[in-house]
């Protein structure tokens, strides 16, 4: 199947407290072969996998889903710099956050 | 002879305390419902009124809580972080971590020892992480939040509980009960369930001993060692009144206000 | 099950067309989509729906996903065997145990709707009973931009149906009832489930008719739904799926709020997921025949 524009996924939950979401550009990501978001994640939260329409992409795990305002809190520390790990080595910038 | 009063309006319940020269001499507590205003003046009168005391015999009046603006006839505000803050080194001085567990909201503080506050994480728009989750699922057990506190004690092995959000959990619960788990191992589950989003937002602060726990959850049996199994450390638990830390907090510092230090 | 529980208890039903016999189809397929809440089976004739299912899930995944398609082949003289490709969808579909592939239901939905819908179709609102889904998609049907909650009851079924429960009113009124109001009264200010209900105890008490508190509610949700909405990027045309598509009172209120029509369909919208994963099946089944 073809079709057109960037295929966004977003990855996470609103709730009550707000928007928790990462947002992946598959289409970016398809293009990368070492990924090297996966292991980069200090949290251990992204894994590869093949999507419905056959491409190789990174995705959130299932279980961190659900806490990903906790899952991530590694790289978002209330005081002190911030430095989203997984943003930082992608190249193609195909991963963005939310909050 | 100096008469101060705390007031914590939160969303569910209103607590008013009364200190003469800092020491505690009456507390009330009344459901806050819709009118906050009316919940925080009721709440004091009756305080008042426990105490023997008229309005005219209070030197000095804090207000604390999420309704502290409806507390109309009070002479300074303080945020319920900062009140937490106050009244638990008071009375714990060597806390460093103050984790508050209400109805409707939960947080996590980290102070110095003089009871500054250093940083702090707040959850308070998703029941998930308040004492209203454990609540939802005791009437999902049909058993009272006491019963479900000494039942976990019993429990001997938990069961994963997929669901975060309180409205899916009580289907979840009720599936298990459906499926013969013993409710001891649910009522196990429910609390580490709660007490794992607890321990995520303290580590977010860090975690500095000695820590605290404070606010009605920390009557809850259960919770408390499912929150010390998480943890992997003993906490402090007031022996009375840990809902009224705040409110307790409050008056004390109404009464470095109204009468030098 | 106490019977005080039953009032939100949906009706059960399936179809069957009247327009041909399966007997003279050359490719018949099937997709089933096992939800948290409800699960839907389809089957398929040569691309043309045939029959169809919906029931609510039971405690145990395959068990419904076999219960679901038992009732869709019921009173067809149609067997699982007659079925050439069969795909399972939704929460339960790594427990579809008679289906030939497993497809996430993101993808089915978009697949789906762009059936029944039409190629016009961008974007679709699943709102399920323990998710809600915003879905962008190409004239295809394929997924263009997703996202999915299944973290909190606010903006589902589930969550619809606490609130009806709360009220003591069946959850096919909700959405008629919050609509007999003189006035729109503001949302329910708490977003949490749990909250919220507190809050409506709260309304009830100071006087509030059951109607307003439900209008309330209902706008609330779509307020929420639109936010999804909004962070994938709305572009027209649109539509909701899934069970709270029937209720008026929220659908409504989506559509002021967004300032946009949902497209409207003579389909089931909760069969969207089942159908997808029907139509699946059938690209399956084909591939496989040219591979032979």
């Amino acid at each position: 199947m073809q079709g057109g524009g960037n295929t966004i996924a977003y990855y996470g939950y609103k709730d009550g407290s707000g928007d928790f979401f990462i947002r992946l550009d598959t289409d970016k990501c398809k293009e990368c072969v070492n990924k090297p978001c996966v292991d980069a994640c200090p949290a251990g939260l992204l894994e590869i996998f093949v999507n419905d329409y056959d491409d190789v992409v990174v995705r959130v795990e299932e279980k961190h889903r659900r806490k990903i305002k906790y899952s991530c809190s590694v790289c978002k520390p209330v005081f002190g710099d911030r430095i989203i790990v997984c943003q930082a080595v992608c190249k193609l910038k195909a991963i963005a956050h939310t909050w | 002879m100096m008469i101060t009063a705390g007031i914590d309006v939160g969303n569910k319940n209103t607590r008013a305390l009364i200190l003469k020269d800092r020491e505690v001499i009456s507390r009330s507590l009344v459901l806050s419902d819709f009118d906050h205003k009316k919940a925080a003046l009721y709440s004091y009168e009756l305080a008042l009124s426990k105490a023997h005391m008229n309005k005219e015999d209070v030197n000095f009046i804090m207000a604390t809580g999420a309704g502290q603006e409806e507390v109309t006839f009070a002479n300074g505000r303080i945020t319920e972080v900062g009140s937490a803050a106050r009244g638990a080194v008071f009375l714990f001085s060597s806390t460093r971590t103050v984790i508050d567990v209400g109805a409707e909201e939960s947080r996590a503080i980290k102070i110095d020892e003089k009871g500054k506050v250093l940083d702090f994480a707040i959850n308070e728009k998703c029941a998930a992480g308040t004492g209203s989750f454990v609540e939802s699922m005791s009437r999902a057990l049909e058993i009272t939040l006491e019963e479900m506190g000494a039942l976990s004690l019993k429990g001997e092995k938990s069961v994963p509980m997929n669901a975060q959000c309180a409205v899916f959990a009580e289907s979840e619960v009720v599936s298990l009960i459906h499926a013969r788990i013993p409710v001891e191992n649910i009522a196990k589950s429910i609390h580490e369930a709660m007490a794992s989003r607890i321990s995520s937002m303290v580590r977010r602060i860090g975690i500095q001993k000695e820590v605290l726990l404070i606010g009605g959850t920390a009557y809850n049996k259960g919770f408390i060692a499912a929150m010390e199994e998480d943890l992997e450390l003993k906490l402090i638990v007031p022996a009375d009144y840990p809902e009224f830390i705040s409110a307790f907090g409050a008056a004390l510092v109404a009464a470095d206000k109204a009468g030098g230090k | 099950m106490p019977e005080a529980r039953e009032f939100w208890r949906w009706k059960e039903y399936n179809w069957k067309t009247p327009d041909f016999d399966w007997k003279d189809a050359t490719l018949i397929t099937a997709g089933v989509d096992v939800g948290s809440v409800s699960s839907q089976a389809v089957i398929m004739c040569d691309g043309k729906l045939y029959a169809f299912s919906n029931m609510r899930t039971g405690s145990d995944s395959p068990n419904s996903a076999l219960n679901a398609m038992k009732w869709a082949l019921e009173g067809t003289g149609m067997t699982l065997t007659d079925i050439h490709c069969k795909v399972g969808t939704g929460y339960g579909r790594i427990n579809v145990p008679f289906s030939d592939r497993a497809i996430t239901e993101i993808a089915c939905h978009a697949r789906g709707a762009n059936y029944m819908f039409g190629p016009t179709l961008r974007t679709i609102m699943d709102m399920g009973g323990q998710d809600c889904k915003a879905i962008r998609c190409d004239e295809n049907g394929k997924v263009v931009s997703f996202l999915m909650n299944d973290k909190c009851a606010a903006g589902t079924g589930r969550g619809m149906e606490a609130f009806a429960e709360l009220l003591g009113v069946s959850i096919e009124e909700v959405g008629e009832l919050s609509l007999q109001v003189e006035e729109e009264p503001p949302p329910v200010s708490n977003t949490c489930v749990v909250f919220a209900k507190t809050e409506a105890a709260g309304l009830l008490r100071s006087g509030w008719s059951r109607e307003k508190v439900l209008a309330a509610y209902c706008s609330a949700m779509a307020h929420r739904v639109a936010s999804l909405l909004n962070r994938i990027g709305m572009k027209e045309d649109f539509a909701i799926t899934g069970g709270i598509a029937k209720n008026v009172g929220v659908v409504s209120r989506l559509e002021k709020e967004l300032g946009v029509k949902a497209l409207k369909t003579n389909y089931d919208m909760q069969i969207a997921g089942a159908l997808g994963a029907s139509i699946f099946a059938k690209d399956l089944a084909e591939k496989a025949i040219r591979n032979k």
